[in-house]
């Protein structure tokens, strides 16, 4: 028992320290802060962008992986999970070896078209899409396979095709699945800080993520505490509203 | 399967453009496509002003070797901008060939100043808005080679500089506008009676210093070797102010960091003199940046700074004269 309760205690007592460290009276001030409202748009708005394109290429990657055998599918299933293992700033030099003005791909795209995707707003939403898709595919793949082929045999056999299996069956099996898995994709990109720090920079308003706004604001010398705490605040508060909304079925709520 | 990823998509991009509604004047990332590769995407790097988003475009030059650099070396004056010894802006009619976004790359231990100086500019340029992204200088230069895009960089030491000049970064010679000294910083005061660098190294003195690439890191590399001192840091930092706010925090006993900042805290830390840092003074240079998507407005920023106006809030701030 001595275990566990230390367990809880290590799991919990820092958010108790970061609720007794908040200075409730400026609270509202400093979360209406220039500061704070732009990272927060910004993160918001890369969040669902990185959430969309997770689901655009997540979903066809965990009905591949989870509906074909072979060895191909075996390591294929491996190389997405890499991302997942792998240190986030890791990802982010690998992202800017790919796609900065001299990476591999990036440095024709800037030759060609003048595009510069490192240190820009379309750079956080790949860092976030990179860490958070995994996360995705290994959730619906689960799902996928443990619901089995029955259901989409059967609507084979009474004549539906390809799409209106999907669309009747599969998706409707899977909403659970997808909504829960969506809603921690979110806050996976949400909580993203390694690969963003060393692919998009830390500029305000164009790729200064919550997370990177409170780094920032805490070591600004002691000025922006208050302002780091509160920010944190509001996303342990995100936390807790995503895992009240993916909380499963017999839950203790 | 494109179909249904079609149906998501479109549920998730009205989700982000109704949260796009709610927004003021901020970036603009195209929403709408969420997986375009168009450079419209590419080069969202826009300040959430007002500005038109002509400044954003990424600069079309074919690549960044052969950009043209219609600048001066930044110690001239341009003759569209008013001369910067002026201190005013009476004395020419300056602003009204100036627009656009300045991008200024500047060192952490720069931030109160630059932030005045910024205003300043602002105030005698109104069609212009300064962003100014402050890190460790070492930071800075290595998103700089990787083709991040800026106007304007000051670096806290010649160092980091040099590597941005022998990358091919920097037009001109860059201008050494400012210099400043280390000064160890403790808790107000000062607990754990630090005098000099070596009762750093003694026992139960939890130090911070920057890390050896940041500027102040290798100045206090420098003041520590000269003092003969060994140090044994609790931790070492990618810019001074987060080793200012780990003293400020009490989470360590004392760290070197710059008489600006210690000045600069508020009274949050105090500072201790040592005869060494006379050994470690750092310059800072200041230079337009050869790929500035805006040169005449950086050229004019860079005026300010080494300018009159500039020089006295360096000064005010506790920076020795370059």
């Amino acid at each position: 028992m001595v275990p566990a309760g230390l367990g809880i205690a290590l799991l919990l007592l820092p958010l108790v320290a970061l609720l007794a460290k908040a200075d409730w009276a400026q609270l509202p001030a400093a979360l209406g802060s220039r500061p704070v409202l732009l990272a927060l748009w910004l993160s918001l708005r890369c969040g669902l962008l990185a959430t969309a394109v997770c689901l655009v290429l997540g979903i066809p990657l965990a009905l591949l992986l989870a509906r074909r055998e072979g060895w191909w599918i075996r390591l294929l299933r491996t190389l997405v999970t890499v991302p997942l293992v792998l240190p986030p700033m890791v990802g982010g030099i690998a992202l800017l070896y790919l796609l900065s003005t001299q990476g591999l791909i990036g440095q024709y795209l800037f030759e060609w078209f003048g595009t510069r995707i490192a240190f820009s707003t379309l750079a956080v939403v790949l860092a976030e899409t990179f860490v958070a898709l995994p996360f995705l595919v290994l959730t619906l793949e689960g799902a996928l396979r443990s619901l089995g082929d029955r259901f989409e045999t059967v609507a084979a056999t009474l004549g539906a095709g390809r799409t209106t299996t999907l669309f009747r069956v599969t998706l409707p099996l899977l909403r659970p699945a997808l909504l829960s898995g969506t809603a921690l994709c979110f806050a996976r990109a949400l909580g993203e800080f390694g690969a963003t720090a060393l692919f998009a920079g830390n500029k305000e308003g164009v790729t200064r993520t919550m997370p990177l706004a409170i780094y920032t604001e805490f070591n600004g010398g002691g000025d922006g505490t208050d302002t780091a705490v509160a920010m944190s605040l509001l996303l342990v508060v995100v936390a807790l509203l995503i895992l009240f909304a993916v909380r499963p079925r017999r839950s203790v709520w | 399967m494109i179909r249904t990823t079609r149906a998501f998509l479109a549920v998730l991009a009205a989700a982000a453009l109704g949260v796009a509604g709610c927004a003021g004047s901020s970036g603009n990332v195209a929403t709408s496509t969420p997986v375009a590769t168009s450079s419209s995407v590419g080069s969202a790097g826009a300040a959430p002003s007002t500005e038109s988003s002509s400044s954003s475009a990424p600069s079309s030059s074919g690549s960044s070797s052969t950009a043209p650099t219609s600048t001066a070396p930044s110690s001239t004056a341009p003759s569209s901008t008013a001369p910067s010894s002026s201190g005013s802006s009476s004395s020419a009619p300056s602003g009204g060939e100036l627009s656009g976004t300045v991008t200024v790359f500047a060192a952490a231990s720069l931030q109160k100043t630059f932030d005045d100086l910024t205003a300043t500019f602002e105030k005698e340029h109104p069609g212009v808005d300064v962003q100014v992204s402050y890190d460790g200088s070492s930071t800075l230069v290595t998103q700089l080679t990787q083709g991040a895009e800026a106007d304007v960089f000051a670096s806290a030491d010649q160092k980091n500089m040099t590597k941005a000049t022998d990358a091919g970064l920097v037009t001109g010679t860059p201008t050494i506008f400012a210099t400043n000294t280390l000064q160890i910083a403790v808790k107000p005061g000062n607990p754990k009676g630090i005098t000099d660098l070596a009762s750093l190294a003694k026992s139960g003195v939890a130090t911070v210093v920057c890390a050896p690439e940041v500027p102040c890191g290798s100045a206090a590399r420098t003041a520590l070797d000269a003092a003969g001192v060994t140090l044994d840091p609790a931790s070492e930092e990618q810019k001074v102010t987060d080793v200012l706010t780990k003293v400020a925090e009490g989470d360590a006993d004392a760290g070197l960091v710059y008489k600006t900042d210690v000045s600069g805290s508020g009274g949050k830390v105090e500072g201790i003199d040592f005869k060494e840092s006379a050994e470690a003074v750092n310059s800072y240079p200041i230079s337009v940046l050869k790929a500035a998507p805006n040169p005449s407005a950086a050229a004019a920023f860079v005026d300010v700074v080494t300018g009159a106006e500039g020089q006295k809030t360096l000064t005010a701030a506790g920076f020795g004269a370059p």
